[in-house]
Protein backbone atom coordinates (compact mmCIF):
# COMPACT_ATOMS: atom_id res chain seq x y z
CA UNK A 1 0.00 0.00 0.00
CA UNK A 2 1.51 3.23 -0.85
CA UNK A 3 0.95 6.45 1.36
CA UNK A 4 -1.50 8.07 -1.26
CA UNK A 5 -3.77 4.63 -1.25
CA UNK A 6 -3.36 4.86 2.58
CA UNK A 7 -4.43 8.47 2.93
CA UNK A 8 -7.52 8.26 0.78
CA UNK A 9 -8.34 4.94 3.27
CA UNK A 10 -8.46 7.22 5.81
CA UNK A 11 -10.54 10.02 4.18
CA UNK A 12 -7.88 12.61 4.25
CA UNK A 13 -7.33 15.03 1.18
CA UNK A 14 -4.76 16.56 -1.01
CA UNK A 15 -3.51 19.83 0.27
CA UNK A 16 -2.35 22.80 -2.13
CA UNK A 17 -4.20 21.85 -4.51
CA UNK A 18 -6.70 23.88 -6.47
CA UNK A 19 -10.56 23.48 -5.79
CA UNK A 20 -12.97 23.29 -7.91
CA UNK A 21 -14.90 26.60 -9.02
CA UNK A 22 -18.10 26.47 -7.76
CA UNK A 23 -15.98 24.94 -4.58
CA UNK A 24 -13.59 28.03 -4.59
CA UNK A 25 -16.30 30.47 -5.02
CA UNK A 26 -18.51 29.52 -2.00
CA UNK A 27 -15.48 29.84 -0.20
CA UNK A 28 -14.86 32.44 -0.99
CA UNK A 29 -18.29 33.82 -0.15
CA UNK A 30 -18.24 32.63 3.12
CA UNK A 31 -15.62 34.98 3.55
CA UNK A 32 -16.60 38.07 2.50
CA UNK A 33 -16.47 39.92 5.69
CA UNK A 34 -12.72 39.64 5.40
CA UNK A 35 -12.82 41.41 1.66
CA UNK A 36 -15.06 44.08 2.75
CA UNK A 37 -13.56 44.94 6.05
CA UNK A 38 -10.00 44.83 4.36
CA UNK A 39 -10.91 47.35 2.27
CA UNK A 40 -12.77 49.22 4.66
CA UNK A 41 -9.42 49.66 6.69
CA UNK A 42 -7.75 49.79 3.99
CA UNK A 43 -9.87 53.03 2.62
CA UNK A 44 -9.56 54.31 5.94
CA UNK A 45 -6.14 54.05 6.45
CA UNK A 46 -4.73 55.27 2.79
CA UNK A 47 -5.63 58.84 3.91
CA UNK A 48 -5.17 58.52 7.77
CA UNK A 49 -1.86 60.02 7.96
CA UNK A 50 -2.78 63.21 6.04
CA UNK A 51 -4.47 66.38 7.37
CA UNK A 52 -7.50 66.62 5.58
CA UNK A 53 -8.34 62.92 5.46
CA UNK A 54 -11.28 61.27 3.99
CA UNK A 55 -11.66 64.94 1.97
CA UNK A 56 -9.07 63.30 -0.03
CA UNK A 57 -11.37 61.43 -1.88
CA UNK A 58 -13.07 64.41 -3.11
CA UNK A 59 -10.73 66.55 -3.48
CA UNK A 60 -8.17 64.75 -5.67
CA UNK A 61 -10.62 63.96 -8.53
CA UNK A 62 -11.69 67.55 -8.42
CA UNK A 63 -8.56 68.91 -8.76
CA UNK A 64 -7.35 66.49 -11.91
CA UNK A 65 -10.89 67.27 -13.30
CA UNK A 66 -9.74 70.98 -12.85
CA UNK A 67 -5.61 70.67 -14.15
CA UNK A 68 -7.09 68.42 -17.23
CA UNK A 69 -9.99 71.34 -17.76
CA UNK A 70 -7.60 73.86 -17.73
CA UNK A 71 -4.52 72.22 -20.00
CA UNK A 72 -7.52 70.55 -23.26
CA UNK A 73 -9.58 73.55 -22.47
CA UNK A 74 -6.87 75.74 -23.89
CA UNK A 75 -4.91 73.29 -26.09
CA UNK A 76 -8.43 72.08 -27.96
CA UNK A 77 -9.81 75.17 -28.76
CA UNK A 78 -12.49 74.98 -31.10
CA UNK A 79 -12.14 71.14 -30.94
CA UNK A 80 -13.82 71.35 -27.47
CA UNK A 81 -16.92 69.00 -27.63
CA UNK A 82 -19.96 70.62 -26.11
CA UNK A 83 -20.95 71.25 -22.42
CA UNK A 84 -16.95 70.55 -21.97
CA UNK A 85 -16.82 70.70 -18.21
CA UNK A 86 -19.58 67.94 -17.87
CA UNK A 87 -18.22 65.77 -20.40
CA UNK A 88 -14.99 65.81 -19.06
CA UNK A 89 -15.49 65.27 -15.61
CA UNK A 90 -17.70 62.44 -16.35
CA UNK A 91 -14.83 61.06 -18.04
CA UNK A 92 -12.00 61.59 -15.74
CA UNK A 93 -14.22 60.58 -12.81
CA UNK A 94 -15.08 56.98 -14.37
CA UNK A 95 -11.91 56.84 -15.72
CA UNK A 96 -10.06 56.75 -11.81
CA UNK A 97 -12.81 53.99 -11.28
CA UNK A 98 -11.25 51.76 -13.83
CA UNK A 99 -7.47 52.71 -13.46
CA UNK A 100 -8.00 52.21 -9.92
CA UNK A 101 -9.01 48.57 -9.95
CA UNK A 102 -6.52 48.20 -12.80
CA UNK A 103 -3.85 49.19 -10.72
CA UNK A 104 -4.96 48.01 -7.05
CA UNK A 105 -5.73 45.03 -8.63
CA UNK A 106 -1.84 44.33 -10.09
CA UNK A 107 -1.18 45.06 -6.33
CA UNK A 108 -3.48 42.83 -4.31
CA UNK A 109 -1.25 40.00 -4.34
CA UNK A 110 2.30 41.35 -4.36
CA UNK A 111 1.42 43.85 -1.52
CA UNK A 112 0.13 41.86 0.55
CA UNK A 113 2.69 39.21 1.13
CA UNK A 114 2.45 39.47 4.34
CA UNK A 115 -1.02 37.90 4.83
CA UNK A 116 -0.17 34.96 2.20
CA UNK A 117 2.31 33.38 3.95
CA UNK A 118 0.79 33.13 7.33
CA UNK A 119 -2.73 32.16 6.30
CA UNK A 120 -4.69 30.08 3.85
CA UNK A 121 -8.00 31.59 2.29
CA UNK A 122 -9.24 31.75 -1.16
CA UNK A 123 -6.74 34.33 -2.11
CA UNK A 124 -9.54 35.83 -4.63
CA UNK A 125 -11.06 38.09 -1.61
CA UNK A 126 -7.38 40.21 -2.30
CA UNK A 127 -8.21 41.74 -5.71
CA UNK A 128 -12.13 41.83 -4.71
CA UNK A 129 -11.53 43.62 -1.37
CA UNK A 130 -9.57 45.83 -3.80
CA UNK A 131 -12.40 47.09 -6.04
CA UNK A 132 -14.85 47.19 -2.96
CA UNK A 133 -12.17 49.56 -2.20
CA UNK A 134 -12.31 51.50 -5.13
CA UNK A 135 -15.48 51.53 -5.40
CA UNK A 136 -15.91 53.09 -1.96
CA UNK A 137 -13.59 55.52 -3.36
CA UNK A 138 -15.76 56.31 -6.23
CA UNK A 139 -19.24 57.12 -4.94
CA UNK A 140 -18.11 60.33 -3.09
CA UNK A 141 -17.05 61.02 -6.98
CA UNK A 142 -20.77 60.47 -8.08
CA UNK A 143 -21.79 62.81 -5.84
CA UNK A 144 -19.94 65.42 -6.83
CA UNK A 145 -20.51 64.87 -10.69
CA UNK A 146 -24.16 65.14 -9.97
CA UNK A 147 -22.94 68.66 -8.41
CA UNK A 148 -21.22 69.83 -11.30
CA UNK A 149 -23.69 68.16 -13.61
CA UNK A 150 -26.11 70.99 -11.70
CA UNK A 151 -23.66 73.56 -11.29
CA UNK A 152 -22.99 74.16 -15.12
CA UNK A 153 -26.73 73.91 -16.38
CA UNK A 154 -27.64 70.31 -16.80
CA UNK A 155 -31.36 69.75 -16.23
CA UNK A 156 -32.19 67.24 -13.39
CA UNK A 157 -33.99 64.00 -15.67
CA UNK A 158 -34.83 60.87 -14.72
CA UNK A 159 -32.39 59.22 -17.29
CA UNK A 160 -30.10 60.07 -14.42
CA UNK A 161 -31.38 56.82 -12.95
CA UNK A 162 -29.53 55.25 -15.62
CA UNK A 163 -26.02 55.44 -13.89
CA UNK A 164 -27.40 53.04 -11.27
CA UNK A 165 -27.24 49.94 -13.87
CA UNK A 166 -23.82 51.40 -15.86
CA UNK A 167 -22.35 51.99 -11.73
CA UNK A 168 -23.37 47.87 -11.51
CA UNK A 169 -21.68 47.27 -14.99
CA UNK A 170 -18.76 49.01 -14.32
CA UNK A 171 -18.39 47.40 -11.14
CA UNK A 172 -18.76 43.65 -12.92
CA UNK A 173 -16.11 45.17 -15.29
CA UNK A 174 -13.67 46.25 -12.77
CA UNK A 175 -13.34 43.33 -11.18
CA UNK A 176 -12.83 41.24 -14.01
CA UNK A 177 -9.84 43.79 -14.50
CA UNK A 178 -8.83 43.85 -11.04
CA UNK A 179 -8.55 39.45 -11.48
CA UNK A 180 -7.10 39.48 -14.88
CA UNK A 181 -4.06 42.15 -13.10
CA UNK A 182 -4.04 40.77 -9.83
CA UNK A 183 -2.87 37.20 -11.75
CA UNK A 184 -0.66 38.73 -14.01
CA UNK A 185 1.88 40.78 -11.81
CA UNK A 186 2.29 37.56 -9.84
CA UNK A 187 3.00 35.35 -12.66
CA UNK A 188 5.44 38.04 -14.48
CA UNK A 189 6.81 40.75 -12.49
CA UNK A 190 7.60 43.01 -15.06
CA UNK A 191 3.82 43.96 -15.96
CA UNK A 192 4.30 45.33 -12.61
CA UNK A 193 5.89 48.49 -14.22
CA UNK A 194 3.93 48.49 -17.52
CA UNK A 195 0.49 49.06 -15.41
CA UNK A 196 1.21 53.06 -15.09
CA UNK A 197 1.70 53.05 -18.85
CA UNK A 198 -1.29 51.13 -19.86
CA UNK A 199 -3.52 53.61 -17.67
CA UNK A 200 -2.06 56.33 -19.61
CA UNK A 201 -2.57 55.22 -22.94
CA UNK A 202 -6.27 54.28 -22.46
CA UNK A 203 -6.64 57.85 -20.69
CA UNK A 204 -5.14 59.26 -24.13
CA UNK A 205 -7.47 56.93 -26.52
CA UNK A 206 -10.56 56.71 -24.73
CA UNK A 207 -12.48 59.77 -25.53
CA UNK A 208 -11.83 61.46 -22.07
CA UNK A 209 -11.66 65.15 -23.37
CA UNK A 210 -12.62 64.62 -26.89
CA UNK A 211 -15.35 63.04 -28.88
CA UNK A 212 -13.80 60.08 -30.88
CA UNK A 213 -15.84 60.69 -33.43
CA UNK A 214 -14.54 64.05 -34.36
CA UNK A 215 -10.81 63.36 -33.74
CA UNK A 216 -11.35 59.68 -35.77
CA UNK A 217 -13.30 61.34 -37.88
CA UNK A 218 -10.58 61.09 -41.46
CA UNK A 219 -10.11 57.08 -40.03
CA UNK A 220 -12.86 55.05 -40.61
CA UNK A 221 -11.10 51.97 -39.20
CA UNK A 222 -9.44 53.60 -36.45
CA UNK A 223 -12.99 55.19 -35.28
CA UNK A 224 -14.28 51.61 -35.51
CA UNK A 225 -12.25 50.24 -33.07
CA UNK A 226 -12.16 53.32 -30.65
CA UNK A 227 -16.44 52.67 -30.67
CA UNK A 228 -15.67 49.31 -29.36
CA UNK A 229 -13.06 50.01 -26.54
CA UNK A 230 -14.83 49.14 -23.16
CA UNK A 231 -14.11 52.44 -21.35
CA UNK A 232 -15.13 54.47 -23.94
CA UNK A 233 -18.88 53.01 -23.83
CA UNK A 234 -19.44 52.78 -20.42
CA UNK A 235 -18.09 56.71 -20.32
CA UNK A 236 -20.37 57.50 -23.22
CA UNK A 237 -23.13 55.58 -21.58
CA UNK A 238 -22.82 57.71 -18.48
CA UNK A 239 -22.31 60.90 -20.67
CA UNK A 240 -25.61 59.72 -22.20
CA UNK A 241 -27.45 59.75 -19.22
CA UNK A 242 -26.56 62.67 -17.42
CA UNK A 243 -25.58 65.09 -20.06
CA UNK A 244 -28.97 66.79 -21.58
CA UNK A 245 -28.09 66.96 -25.45
CA UNK A 246 -26.33 63.19 -25.09
CA UNK A 247 -27.91 60.11 -25.44
CA UNK A 248 -27.54 56.70 -24.33
CA UNK A 249 -28.07 54.42 -27.17
CA UNK A 250 -29.04 50.63 -27.35
CA UNK A 251 -25.03 49.65 -29.34
CA UNK A 252 -23.50 51.27 -25.90
CA UNK A 253 -25.75 49.15 -23.61
CA UNK A 254 -24.98 46.17 -25.31
CA UNK A 255 -21.07 46.32 -26.23
CA UNK A 256 -21.04 47.81 -22.70
CA UNK A 257 -23.06 44.78 -21.08
CA UNK A 258 -20.82 42.40 -23.21
CA UNK A 259 -17.56 43.83 -21.70
CA UNK A 260 -18.65 43.83 -18.54
CA UNK A 261 -19.77 40.23 -18.15
CA UNK A 262 -17.38 38.88 -20.76
CA UNK A 263 -14.15 40.27 -18.64
CA UNK A 264 -15.80 39.61 -15.09
CA UNK A 265 -16.32 36.03 -16.03
CA UNK A 266 -12.94 35.20 -17.98
CA UNK A 267 -11.10 37.43 -14.76
CA UNK A 268 -12.39 35.03 -12.11
CA UNK A 269 -11.57 31.91 -14.33
CA UNK A 270 -8.57 33.27 -14.88
CA UNK A 271 -7.52 34.23 -11.41
CA UNK A 272 -8.84 30.63 -9.90
CA UNK A 273 -6.32 28.77 -12.58
CA UNK A 274 -3.79 29.68 -10.78
CA UNK A 275 -4.71 30.03 -6.90
CA UNK A 276 -2.18 27.55 -6.00
CA UNK A 277 0.56 29.84 -7.28
CA UNK A 278 -0.13 32.76 -5.36
CA UNK A 279 1.61 32.14 -1.96
CA UNK A 280 4.84 31.83 -3.77
CA UNK A 281 7.93 34.07 -3.35
CA UNK B 1 7.21 2.32 4.25
CA UNK B 2 4.99 -0.19 6.23
CA UNK B 3 2.33 2.10 7.47
CA UNK B 4 -0.97 -0.16 6.83
CA UNK B 5 -0.09 -2.18 10.27
CA UNK B 6 -0.53 1.08 12.23
CA UNK B 7 -4.24 1.35 14.00
CA UNK B 8 -3.85 4.97 14.59
CA UNK B 9 -5.32 7.23 12.85
CA UNK B 10 -3.40 9.44 10.25
CA UNK B 11 -4.12 13.13 9.90
CA UNK B 12 -1.24 14.39 8.03
CA UNK B 13 0.72 12.52 4.84
CA UNK B 14 3.56 13.48 3.44
CA UNK B 15 4.62 11.75 0.45
CA UNK B 16 7.88 12.33 -1.05
CA UNK B 17 7.32 16.29 -0.87
CA UNK B 18 9.96 17.96 -3.01
CA UNK B 19 9.85 22.30 -2.98
CA UNK B 20 11.94 23.87 -5.19
CA UNK B 21 12.42 27.26 -5.46
CA UNK B 22 12.60 29.68 -8.84
CA UNK B 23 14.76 32.44 -7.51
CA UNK B 24 16.34 35.63 -9.45
CA UNK B 25 20.16 35.43 -8.42
CA UNK B 26 22.52 38.25 -8.33
CA UNK B 27 26.19 38.87 -8.37
CA UNK B 28 28.74 36.03 -8.41
CA UNK B 29 27.75 32.10 -8.00
CA UNK B 30 29.95 31.04 -4.92
CA UNK B 31 30.74 28.07 -7.28
CA UNK B 32 31.40 28.76 -11.14
CA UNK B 33 29.91 26.14 -13.53
CA UNK B 34 32.07 24.98 -15.75
CA UNK B 35 32.06 26.75 -19.54
CA UNK B 36 29.69 29.02 -18.22
CA UNK B 37 30.64 32.61 -16.74
CA UNK B 38 30.15 32.60 -13.09
CA UNK B 39 28.38 36.16 -13.43
CA UNK B 40 25.90 34.47 -15.72
CA UNK B 41 23.10 33.52 -12.78
CA UNK B 42 19.89 34.75 -13.57
CA UNK B 43 17.62 32.33 -12.80
CA UNK B 44 18.54 29.45 -9.55
CA UNK B 45 16.53 26.55 -8.80
CA UNK B 46 17.07 26.04 -5.13
CA UNK B 47 16.42 22.43 -3.68
CA UNK B 48 14.93 22.95 -0.49
CA UNK B 49 13.37 20.02 0.18
CA UNK B 50 14.20 16.21 -1.33
CA UNK B 51 11.72 13.88 -0.97
CA UNK B 52 10.26 14.05 2.40
CA UNK B 53 7.90 11.02 3.63
CA UNK B 54 6.12 10.89 6.69
CA UNK B 55 3.21 9.92 8.95
CA UNK B 56 1.80 11.86 11.54
CA UNK B 57 -1.26 10.03 13.75
CA UNK B 58 -4.12 11.85 15.69
CA UNK B 59 -2.94 13.51 19.05
CA UNK B 60 0.68 13.82 18.15
CA UNK B 61 2.87 16.76 18.61
CA UNK B 62 5.56 16.59 15.99
CA UNK B 63 8.82 18.85 16.68
CA UNK B 64 10.88 19.59 13.22
CA UNK B 65 14.58 20.04 14.11
CA UNK B 66 17.16 20.74 11.48
CA UNK B 67 19.96 23.87 10.73
CA UNK B 68 19.03 27.04 9.42
CA UNK B 69 18.33 26.45 5.54
CA UNK B 70 17.61 22.89 6.07
CA UNK B 71 14.18 22.73 4.26
CA UNK B 72 12.45 23.07 7.58
CA UNK B 73 10.18 26.54 6.54
CA UNK B 74 9.87 25.22 3.06
CA UNK B 75 8.68 21.76 4.39
CA UNK B 76 5.94 23.46 6.57
CA UNK B 77 4.55 26.14 4.00
CA UNK B 78 3.69 23.07 1.69
CA UNK B 79 1.82 21.09 4.66
CA UNK B 80 0.08 24.21 5.23
CA UNK B 81 -0.64 24.69 1.56
CA UNK B 82 0.68 28.18 1.14
CA UNK B 83 3.60 27.17 -1.54
CA UNK B 84 2.35 23.34 -2.54
CA UNK B 85 4.74 21.37 -2.94
CA UNK B 86 6.06 21.11 -6.78
CA UNK B 87 6.59 17.36 -6.60
CA UNK B 88 4.55 14.73 -4.32
CA UNK B 89 1.94 15.16 -2.48
CA UNK B 90 0.58 16.19 1.15
CA UNK B 91 -2.85 14.65 2.82
CA UNK B 92 -4.34 16.09 5.41
CA UNK B 93 -7.67 15.74 7.66
CA UNK B 94 -8.85 18.64 8.11
CA UNK B 95 -7.73 22.51 7.13
CA UNK B 96 -3.88 22.88 8.42
CA UNK B 97 -2.90 26.53 10.01
CA UNK B 98 0.39 27.77 10.01
CA UNK B 99 1.48 30.34 12.34
CA UNK B 100 5.27 31.51 10.92
CA UNK B 101 7.58 34.11 11.91
CA UNK B 102 8.28 37.71 9.54
CA UNK B 103 6.49 40.75 8.76
CA UNK B 104 3.41 42.08 10.47
CA UNK B 105 0.15 40.81 8.61
CA UNK B 106 -0.83 44.06 7.27
CA UNK B 107 1.40 46.41 8.83
CA UNK B 108 -0.37 49.81 8.06
CA UNK B 109 -3.10 48.59 10.28
CA UNK B 110 -3.46 48.93 13.77
CA UNK B 111 -3.09 45.29 15.97
CA UNK B 112 -7.02 45.43 16.75
CA UNK B 113 -7.43 46.02 12.88
CA UNK B 114 -5.04 42.97 12.21
CA UNK B 115 -6.80 40.82 14.85
CA UNK B 116 -10.35 41.62 13.19
CA UNK B 117 -8.79 40.69 9.58
CA UNK B 118 -6.67 37.46 10.27
CA UNK B 119 -9.67 36.03 11.91
CA UNK B 120 -11.81 36.58 9.64
CA UNK B 121 -9.40 35.24 7.00
CA UNK B 122 -9.38 32.05 9.26
CA UNK B 123 -12.57 31.85 9.27
CA UNK B 124 -14.30 33.50 12.39
CA UNK B 125 -17.77 35.42 11.20
CA UNK B 126 -17.43 39.39 12.26
CA UNK B 127 -19.48 38.88 15.42
CA UNK B 128 -17.30 35.67 16.43
CA UNK B 129 -13.93 37.63 16.36
CA UNK B 130 -15.75 40.67 17.87
CA UNK B 131 -16.16 38.57 20.89
CA UNK B 132 -12.60 36.66 20.81
CA UNK B 133 -10.52 40.15 20.50
CA UNK B 134 -10.48 41.03 24.05
CA UNK B 135 -9.15 37.60 24.65
CA UNK B 136 -6.60 37.72 22.01
CA UNK B 137 -5.04 41.68 22.94
CA UNK B 138 -4.97 39.95 26.60
CA UNK B 139 -3.49 36.64 25.94
CA UNK B 140 -0.80 39.26 23.93
CA UNK B 141 -0.33 41.15 26.59
CA UNK B 142 -0.14 44.02 24.60
CA UNK B 143 -3.28 45.91 25.85
CA UNK B 144 -1.32 49.32 25.63
CA UNK B 145 -0.02 49.04 21.82
CA UNK B 146 -3.60 47.42 20.19
CA UNK B 147 -4.05 50.99 18.73
CA UNK B 148 -1.12 51.23 17.49
CA UNK B 149 0.44 49.81 13.48
CA UNK B 150 1.46 46.79 13.76
CA UNK B 151 4.72 47.98 11.92
CA UNK B 152 5.67 50.12 14.64
CA UNK B 153 5.66 46.47 16.72
CA UNK B 154 9.10 44.76 17.38
CA UNK B 155 9.66 41.41 16.11
CA UNK B 156 8.22 39.80 19.63
CA UNK B 157 5.07 41.65 20.22
CA UNK B 158 4.17 41.03 16.52
CA UNK B 159 4.85 37.21 17.11
CA UNK B 160 2.97 37.43 20.02
CA UNK B 161 0.08 38.81 18.49
CA UNK B 162 -0.01 36.70 15.44
CA UNK B 163 0.34 33.69 17.88
CA UNK B 164 -2.35 34.71 19.74
CA UNK B 165 -5.02 35.28 17.04
CA UNK B 166 -4.09 31.46 15.99
CA UNK B 167 -4.27 30.16 19.68
CA UNK B 168 -7.58 31.76 19.53
CA UNK B 169 -9.06 28.88 17.32
CA UNK B 170 -10.03 25.55 17.71
CA UNK B 171 -7.94 24.06 14.56
CA UNK B 172 -7.41 20.19 13.04
CA UNK B 173 -3.92 20.53 12.03
CA UNK B 174 -1.24 23.65 13.70
CA UNK B 175 1.63 24.52 12.01
CA UNK B 176 3.89 26.48 14.19
CA UNK B 177 7.03 27.72 12.54
CA UNK B 178 10.03 29.41 14.84
CA UNK B 179 6.75 31.73 15.94
CA UNK B 180 7.92 31.66 19.44
CA UNK B 181 11.51 32.01 19.24
CA UNK B 182 11.37 35.74 19.52
CA UNK B 183 9.28 35.86 22.23
CA UNK B 184 10.01 36.88 25.82
CA UNK B 185 10.70 33.76 28.64
CA UNK B 186 7.37 34.86 30.30
CA UNK B 187 4.90 34.51 27.08
CA UNK B 188 7.11 31.13 25.55
CA UNK B 189 6.27 29.23 28.88
CA UNK B 190 2.22 30.88 28.44
CA UNK B 191 2.30 29.75 24.77
CA UNK B 192 4.02 25.63 25.66
CA UNK B 193 1.56 25.79 27.92
CA UNK B 194 -1.22 26.88 25.18
CA UNK B 195 0.29 24.30 22.98
CA UNK B 196 -0.28 21.64 25.01
CA UNK B 197 -3.88 22.35 25.70
CA UNK B 198 -4.38 22.85 22.28
CA UNK B 199 -3.20 19.82 21.26
CA UNK B 200 -5.87 17.79 23.22
CA UNK B 201 -8.38 19.45 20.62
CA UNK B 202 -6.52 19.33 17.68
CA UNK B 203 -5.83 16.69 15.41
CA UNK B 204 -2.10 16.69 15.26
CA UNK B 205 0.31 20.03 15.90
CA UNK B 206 3.87 20.34 14.23
CA UNK B 207 6.40 22.73 15.92
CA UNK B 208 9.84 23.64 14.60
CA UNK B 209 11.80 25.45 16.90
CA UNK B 210 15.83 25.97 17.83
CA UNK B 211 15.08 25.83 21.02
CA UNK B 212 15.56 22.07 22.18
CA UNK B 213 13.97 22.59 25.37
CA UNK B 214 10.62 24.25 24.04
CA UNK B 215 10.86 20.54 21.63
CA UNK B 216 11.01 18.27 24.67
CA UNK B 217 8.55 20.25 26.39
CA UNK B 218 5.91 20.02 24.06
CA UNK B 219 6.51 17.50 21.48
CA UNK B 220 6.04 13.56 21.67
CA UNK B 221 8.27 12.80 18.50
CA UNK B 222 10.51 14.44 16.61
CA UNK B 223 12.46 14.65 12.95
CA UNK B 224 15.50 15.79 12.19
CA UNK B 225 16.16 17.71 8.38
CA UNK B 226 19.25 18.09 6.77
CA UNK B 227 19.95 19.94 3.29
CA UNK B 228 16.25 18.88 2.12
CA UNK B 229 16.34 15.21 3.78
CA UNK B 230 14.93 13.55 6.42
CA UNK B 231 17.58 12.45 8.64
CA UNK B 232 16.18 10.82 11.82
CA UNK B 233 12.40 10.45 12.86
CA UNK B 234 11.69 9.37 16.57
CA UNK B 235 11.87 10.08 20.41
CA UNK B 236 12.53 13.56 21.34
CA UNK B 237 15.10 13.17 23.79
CA UNK B 238 17.26 10.64 21.51
CA UNK B 239 16.42 12.47 17.98
CA UNK B 240 17.71 16.59 19.74
CA UNK B 241 20.69 14.41 21.54
CA UNK B 242 21.64 13.56 17.89
CA UNK B 243 20.83 16.73 16.31
CA UNK B 244 22.87 18.49 19.26
CA UNK B 245 25.88 16.40 19.11
CA UNK B 246 25.94 16.43 15.12
CA UNK B 247 25.75 20.31 15.31
CA UNK B 248 28.59 20.33 17.94
CA UNK B 249 30.88 18.04 15.42
CA UNK B 250 30.46 20.31 13.12
CA UNK B 251 28.63 18.43 10.34
CA UNK B 252 25.43 20.80 9.90
CA UNK B 253 26.80 23.58 9.21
Amino acid sequence: MNLADYAAAHGLSQIGTRPRLMEYLSQAWERRDFALTMSIYASESANARTRLGRWWLVLLPSLQAFAYGLVFGLILGDLRPPNFIPFLITGVFLFSFFSGSFSSGAKAITANSGLLKTVSFPRILLPLSAVIREFINFLPQLAILALVMVAFGQQITWEWLYLIPITLLMVFFSTGLAMISARLTVQVKDLGKLVPFITRLMFYSSGIFFEIERIFAGYPELLAIAMFNPVYDFISLARGALINDMQTTAFLWIVSSIWAFGIFIFGVFFFWRAEARYGRG
Amino acid sequence: MDVASETKTPVVVVDDVHVTYQVFGTGKKATAEKGKSAKKTRVREVHAVKGVSFVIHQGETLGIVGSNGSGKSSLMRAIAGLFPATQGAVYTLGKPTMLGVGAALLPNLSGEKNITLGGLAMGYKKKEIDEASDSIIDFAGLREFIDLPMRTYSQGMSARLRFSIAASKKHDILIIDEALAVGDRKFRLKAEDKIRQMRQEAGAVLLVSHNMKSIQNTCNRVIWLEKGELIMDGEPQAVCEAFISSMEKGDGD
